[in-house]
């Protein structure tokens, strides 16, 4: 760990004895495609009830460190914990909404069918999706304002719906924890508000979501905490406090002309 | 023969013989299966997973053979035995594709390409052996090759059924979370649901119909029977549910159909009849399948096209008129606003004449244009009406792009007719509202 992130974050990496454990915890994680390190010995823990942004350029690992933590991809080293304990005892209390592109929508399922997936371990094994489970996954639809597509083909919904589904299936799950990829990634302006809206709701009922996110310029509107990353982890802390420019810079390199004019957003802001 | 056809056919309709009606039972069955676990399979994008197993089922059939052949002669030809085989060798050809696609870099396509014809060539140099060893139950074993259909005997039928049954039993049981496996296996982890398993589930499932189904049309074309049913499937349905039924009920019916040709003509063989009356099936749901089909497609597309032609048609003559003052020509009854010669219709130069004719005919049949007796072109109130509301819009969306988006009048230019298209009315309020209560334009 680099001494910066040392400094930055509020908190070390284990977890506080007694108290209630951390969300996520993670510890010492490499992980490695091919060889060539993508996330690469990163230390983090978060605090519960925040909306954290994770922010980094293309490449930086950040939906790597995601995936690892869920066990997603293979990692070298380390340990990740949530709510104190490996994810395979508490998947229940994890929700996980994957990059929209990763799926196939001409797949030939409606908008309620893929929520009713975020119900399918609570269902069990054999049995099939009852009125019940329909109903709940049609008030998780509700939640981002899309049941009147409920009955909708997946491919016949806009970029914009399609997330929203995608975020009605991890609503399902009624988490305490929210992982998420890219949720924000080429939505319309309505959508962008809906899943603001719900983010919002979530965290004042106390729950926890982790965004891996790409517009720089909403960070500190939207965000809580940020986690910068480029392969390691630069700076991690409240958003007030960690999004500096010069944390940009070296989280950018020199690759990133949007730096002066965030910074001058911000001085705005502080005015 | 003196009457080709007519009585055979007869026979194999009113199902007369014992024999027909019990490989008509199989077949169908196996059709079933092979339909709904086809739809997996092509949802998992393995559509040829199929093609594999047959392929790689060869040398397993053969070494079954050999050894059945050495422990006691002559019993060579025992059905379940060859089967087994016949499994373990098209598995073990299914994971080598997915090994080499886990640890190496090469293309899927290759690996199954190189994985396939090695198994297949393994498995014709070891048939020829089998064949030296000059025993006579080895004649049998051709019959994997090309399928045989009518030299299936009840008591293999049997076999087929049970096997059929089990599979389509499994993949009920297993409908969801196969579902969930196709669609998003990433988030199917995340749940906790074993998907290595499930994917090998999946893989010993086709394996099973494809070991079965190749008695009956012959190894090289089980993958047919696999793909086709629920391809054809897809063009009627947007529910996975739906499209496994339909897929199962088009599997069961061109199994039935190729049963019946091929009982109806002799030295027909069932499996190649199976086959084409599927790939016919297929090209029938391809032209009229109800979501997807060409012609459905091509009516909407063409209703569309119609839509927004009427829409340039009326804008270009809505501004031919603004241009020419002197094309007002009110009719007396006030019917008629404005009159314009056909050649004046500026803006659709490019259009050809048969297009421009179309939409004209389609305007003047809805009584909103008509046509003057020296073939000019009348503009009715509501014909003026619409296309000055088409370009209103028009300049309500420019004004909008220039004061909130930002774009030079030079980019807005160049998307200008998709637009006329896109902009219904519910669109239009929003800019109106967004532009302030009465915005100029």
């Amino acid at each position: 760990m680099s001494p910066e992130a040392a400094h930055q974050q509020s908190h070390s990496p284990s977890r506080p004895a007694g108290g209630p454990a951390s969300p996520l915890v993670i510890h010492d994680l490499t992980v490695a495609y091919q060889r060539k390190p993508v996330v690469w010995d990163i230390d983090y823990e978060t605090q519960a009830g925040k909306l954290i942004a994770i922010v980094g350029p293309n490449g930086a690992g950040k939906s790597t460190l995601i995936k690892a933590a869920l066990n997603l991809v293979p990692r070298i080293s380390g340990e990740v914990l949530f709510f104190g304990e490996p994810y395979k005892r508490v998947r229940h209390r994890v929700a996980y909404v994957p990059q929209r592109t990763t799926v196939d929508w001409d797949f030939p399922v409606s908008a309620l069918d893929v929520v009713a997936m975020g119900l399918y371990r609570e269902i069990g094994w054999f049995r099939p999706v009852t009125r019940r489970y329909r109903e709940q996954a049609l008030a998780a639809l509700e939640r981002v304002a899309m049941q009147d597509f409920a009955r909708r083909q997946i491919s016949q919904l806009s970029g914009g719906q399609q997330q929203r589904v995608f975020l009605a299936r991890a609503l399902a799950q009624n988490a305490e924890l929210y992982l998420m990829d890219e949720p924000f990634a080429g939505v319309d302006a309505a959508t962008e508000q809906a899943i603001i809206g719900v983010l919002r709701e979530l965290r004042s009922s106390g729950q926890t979501v982790i965004v891996v996110h790409h517009d720089l310029q909403t960070v500190s509107e939207y965000f809580d905490d940020v986690l910068m990353m480029n392969m390691r982890l630069i700076a991690a802390g409240p958003v007030g406090t960690v999004l500096t420019a010069e944390n940009l810079r070296r989280t950018y390199g020199g690759k990133l002309s949007l730096i002066d004019q965030v910074s001058q957003k911000m001085a705005e802001q502080h005015r | 023969m003196s009457l080709p056809g007519a009585s055979p056919l007869f026979a194999a309709i009113s199902f007369a013989s014992y024999n027909t009606r019990v490989v008509l039972l199989g077949a169908s069955l196996l059709g079933l299966a092979a339909g709904v676990i086809g739809t997996f399979l092509l949802l998992r994008k393995k559509a040829l997973i199929g093609d594999v197993v047959g392929h790689c089922a060869l040398p397993g059939i053969a070494v079954a053979f050999l050894v059945i052949e050495r422990t006691s002669p002559g019993a060579g030809k025992n059905l379940p035995a060859l089967l087994v085989g016949a499994t373990c060798a098209g598995l073990l050809g299914a994971q080598t594709v997915s090994l080499i696609k886990l640890f190496t870099r090469v293309d899927n396509d290759t690996s199954l390409a190189v994985v396939l014809s090695v198994f297949y060539g393994a498995g014709v140099a070891l048939l020829s052996v089998v064949q030296r060893l000059a025993s006579g139950s080895s004649a049998g074993l051709k019959d994997f090759l090309n399928g045989q259909t009518a030299a299936i005997v009840s008591q293999d039928v049997w076999i087929f059924s049970g096997a059929s049954l089990a599979i389509v039993l499994v993949t009920g049981l297993l409908f969801k979370e196969f579902t969930l496996l196709c669609f998003d296996e990433d988030f199917a982890r995340t749940r906790g649901l074993p998907t290595r398993a499930l994917d090998i589930a999946l893989t010993l499932l086709a394996t099973a119909v494809s070991v079965v189904g190749m008695q009956t049309v012959g190894l090289l074309l089980v993958t047919a029977i696999l793909v086709t049913p629920p391809a054809s499937a897809r063009f009627w349905t947007n529910d996975i549910r739906v499209m496994a039924l339909l897929a199962g009920l088009t599997g069961v019916v061109s199994a039935a159909a190729g049963v019946i040709a091929s009982a109806a003509r002799e030295r027909l063989p069932a499996g190649p009849m199976i086959v084409l009356c599927g790939g016919a099936l297929f090209v029938f749901s391809l032209l009229f399948g109800r979501e997807r089909g060409v012609i459905w497609l091509w009516a909407i597309h063409r209703r569309e096209r119609l839509r927004n032609d009427r829409t340039d048609l009326l804008r270009s003559l809505y501004e031919s008129v603004e241009a020419n003052p002197q094309s007002a020509r009110p009719s007396k009854d006030g019917a008629i606003r404005a009159v314009i010669p056909r050649d004046h219709i500026e803006p659709l130069r490019t259009w050809s004449s048969r297009r421009l004719n179309r939409a004209l005919g389609a305007c003047i049949r809805d009584g909103i244009l008509g046509r003057t007796s020296d073939g000019s072109i009348a503009l009715t109130q509501t014909a003026i009406e619409e296309g000055a509301r088409i370009v209103r819009n028009r300049k309500l969306w420019e004004l909008y792009l220039q004061q909130f988006a930002d774009v030079s009048a030079a980019s807005i230019d160049r998307n200008r007719d998709l637009l006329d298209h896109a902009l219904d009315p519910a669109l239009v309020r929003q800019l109106e509202s967004a532009l302030g209560e009465s915005p100029r334009v």
